[in-house]
């Protein structure tokens, strides 16, 4: 968000309407433009408003016990506030199931990102800065995996995991989606390490530093805006994902989203279940993104076509 | 960019800096070195990318020729059965209304957004709270969206707020299901209306009605107003037949029978409506001034419609168009943003050249911001149409049960068939080539796109 920020500063000197223009206006095409800006106003406000809706009603869903969820409608919890209660998310602190999910979305998403973010390093700079022939034409087949669906591994994967015993465990689930993060990794990476003066490596090199040391004491620090993005972005993309972990992880190794699936089936009779756990599944990435707001646009922004 | 290193070689670029004692980069030995480290550095990466991407493709694409159990060759028979068989045709229409609608749907929203908060103050705020659901799981929004599209009235958000904007406009009936113990005054209409034949001036009517609960009266009704007969007036009386305790005659109006308020009743005179007037708590109501002659009483079928119960979302006509709202609400952040970073690097001087010429701002967004956008619309728009041909996540949450074949797209129909449920290995490799063979032309847009970067 930082360009957009900065686009605006630097449209600020001029003015919306411009003060030479003002005088030739007519008084009443100056009123129209009046009420146009006081209108475009109004609908963001009711964009916005409508934008936050669904959350909040997901929230206040999970704050109300089961009976009157399954009579009357969240919205009526804004005039009678007395009707929220806790309750709904101490039960799932006690749900064992739930819980262990949560902690599997947890030992599935970390570990993730680290072996993306380190995978994708090491091979970005080497794409980046090292010389070896095939070397573009390599990168080019990266950037063709770019878009390539999951779909296409689910099937064969599931097979392989089958005959290595990784099926339905977490380093399997991990392992999926190392693969098929690390196109997207190893492109936003390398270009971002591409950026890096030429000047630095050289004289690096020219001092007599080893490529492992450029590696770690200079390409590291400096990509660091790029690693953080990625990991933010990694972070969410793993922590959200419901497919994958459909199909490769079993009961002990669900994550929250198929703990979650797996309830909606009786939809209507346990809201209290379900939002509740859906807000709990969808706090953590609320957080990151508040959190690390900036480096999340980017990271999205550097994904796009993917 | 790194080509550079291919066209000018790095002992010249970094010439001026190098000193004599250091061991020249561009030697041999260096060369060498670097090659050695570049296998090093590579090889997790394209050890992983080829077990797990690269093979697989191989693989799927050998696969789809193969039966469900992978052990006979079928030749196309994959292909032609994915085509014949209605869960996948249905996929794939769905999958082809995907692709035409959500993207330009997704990218226009995103645009309209991103010019409106261009020069907003509170801007920033806006586009967070737009792009927020951006952090969410395609799951969580589903459950979401599930308790938006709730069909009881009472219970969904989006159904209670078109049952609000509804009865403002056609209030509801007040007496749904209400209708004479016998059809011998009042008969019933085609249309559901009551009538009563044959009335005329000076000579009361009484309209017994059942089928209402007395706890479902308005809390007006009161004693029902036993009618008089007035010269040159038709006055009459509708009201609950129905003695709370026992007793009563049915037809006569008893004592603890109550009136029934808020009644539209009609006369009918040669079949057209020559008056309406509305019942009072008594139940009483009186045309007056009237000629002599034999008219009818008629109460409408609105008196007695079945409340309106809101829009079946997630029915099987409007569950593809509800969970692209869904997608929507997701995506238009990603749009604006992106379209709002392009917008931020637009030439200033060439709009304000065409506003102080007297260009309108619609012209101006149309002769000068889309087509100077339309790199970034581009992308978006590619971007959204790769997302939306894998769209599994939501479907697969939002849809209900029995109608989730309505909603059926590629990516669902691969798991279906191949995993959740079905077991068809050989259908299932197929559908993902196809979804794979759908994604190519983003693949070739993506590497001409970088390679024309390149410097």
């Amino acid at each position: 968000m930082t360009t957009t920020q900065a686009g605006e500063r630097t449209a600020l000197p001029l003015p919306p309407s411009a003060p030479t223009t003002a005088p030739r206006r007519r008084l009443a095409s100056r009123l129209v433009a009046l009420t146009r800006g006081g209108l475009v106003r109004v609908v963001l406000v009711a964009v916005a408003l409508l934008w936050l809706t669904p959350t909040l009603g997901l929230l206040l869903s999970s704050l109300r016990p089961r009976e009157l969820s399954s009579t009357t409608g969240w919205w009526k919890a804004l005039t009678e506030p007395s009707q929220l209660t806790f309750d709904n998310y101490s039960a799932l602190l006690n749900n064992d199931g739930m819980l262990e999910s949560f902690w599997n979305t947890v030992l599935i998403t970390v570990p993730t990102t680290v072996a993306i973010v380190l995978i994708a390093a090491l091979a970005g700079y080497a794409f980046a800065w090292l010389e070896f022939p095939g070397r573009d034409w390599l990168f080019l087949v990266v950037v063709g995996l770019l878009v390539v669906p999951v779909q296409i591994g689910l099937i064969p994967i599931a097979k392989l995991f089958g005959v290595l015993g990784l099926f339905g465990t977490i380093p399997g689930v991990v392992l999926f989606h190392v693969a098929y993060g690390l196109p997207f990794a190893v492109f936003l990476l390398r270009n971002y390490f591409a950026e890096i003066p030429r000047e630095m490596l050289e004289a690096a090199r020219m001092d007599g530093c080893g490529e492992w040391r450029i590696f770690r004491r200079l390409v590291l620090p400096l990509g660091m805006p790029a690693i953080a993005s990625l990991s933010i972005f990694q972070f969410l993309w793993v922590w959200n994902d419901m497919l994958v972990a459909l199909i490769f992880s079993d009961s002990g190794s669900q994550p929250l989203t198929v703990a979650l699936q797996s309830q909606m089936r009786q939809f209507g009779s346990n809201i209290d279940v379900i939002s509740s756990g859906a807000f709990l599944s969808l706090v953590v990435p609320l957080i990151v993104f508040f959190a690390f707001q900036r480096h999340f646009v980017q990271g999205v922004m550097a994904g796009s076509v993917k | 960019m790194s080509s550079n290193t291919h066209q000018v070689p790095p002992a010249l670029a970094g010439g001026t800096r190098r000193r004599a004692a250091a061991p020249d980069p561009g030697s041999r030995g260096a060369k060498k070195r670097q090659r050695r480290f570049a296998l090093l550095f590579l090889f997790p990466a394209l050890l992983i990318l080829g077990a797990l991407v690269v093979y697989p493709i191989g693989y799927s694409i050998v696969r789809s020729f193969f039966d469900a159990s992978g052990d006979r060759f079928v030749g196309a028979d994959n292909y032609t059965e994915m085509l014949r068989d209605p869960a996948t045709r249905t996929a794939l229409r769905n999958n082809a209304v995907w692709v035409l609608v959500a993207p330009a749907l997704v990218t226009g929203i995103g645009l309209i957004l991103a010019v409106l908060t261009e020069r907003l103050k509170w801007a920033s705020a806006f586009k967070m709270v737009i792009f927020m659901p951006m952090a969410i799981s395609f799951l969580a929004a589903g459950i979401t969206f599930r308790l938006v599209y709730e069909q009881d009235p009472e219970r969904g958000a989006l159904n209670a707020a078109v049952v609000t904007v509804h009865d403002a406009f056609a209030p509801s009936s007040s007496y749904p299901g209400a209708h004479p113990r016998d059809e011998e005054t009042l008969k019933e209409e085609k249309d559901g209306s009551y009538a009563a034949a044959n009335v005329s001036p000076g000579k009361p009517v009484e309209l017994g009605l059942v089928g209402v609960l007395p706890k479902a009266l308005p809390a007006a009704a009161k004693p029902a107003h036993q009618p008089t007969g007035q010269p040159d007036a038709l006055t009459g009386a509708v009201y609950l037949d129905f003695t709370p305790g026992g007793g009563g005659t049915s037809g006569v109006i008893d004592t603890g029978e109550r009136g029934l308020p808020g009644m539209t009743v009609e006369l009918v005179r040669d079949g057209k409506a020559v008056g309406t007037t509305t019942t009072a708590d008594d139940g009483s109501f009186t045309f007056s001034g009237m000629d002599d002659g034999s008219y009818t009483v008629r109460l409408p079928e609105k008196n007695f419609a079945e409340p309106f119960n809101g829009v079946d979302w997630l029915g099987p006509s409007l569950v593809t168009p509800a969970i692209m709202a869904a997608y929507l609400w997701i995506w238009a952040g990603f749009a604006m943003v992106l379209i709002g970073a392009g917008l931020a690097t637009l030439p200033r001087d060439v709009m304000e050249a065409a506003r102080v010429d007297g260009a309108s701002e619609w012209v101006i967004f149309r002769r000068i911001t889309v087509p100077l956008l339309a790199p970034v619309l581009g992308v978006v728009f590619v971007t959204l149409v790769i997302n939306v041909m894998k769209v599994f996540d939501l479907v697969y949450v939002i849809a209900p049960g029995p109608v989730q074949e309505e909603a059926n797209v590629l990516a669902m129909q691969m798991w279906l068939v191949s995993f959740g449920g079905g077991t068809d290995q050989g259908l299932g490799s197929a559908v993902g080539v196809l979804l794979l063979l759908l994604v190519v032309p983003a693949m070739a847009f993506n590497i001409r796109r970088f390679r024309r970067s390149k410097p």
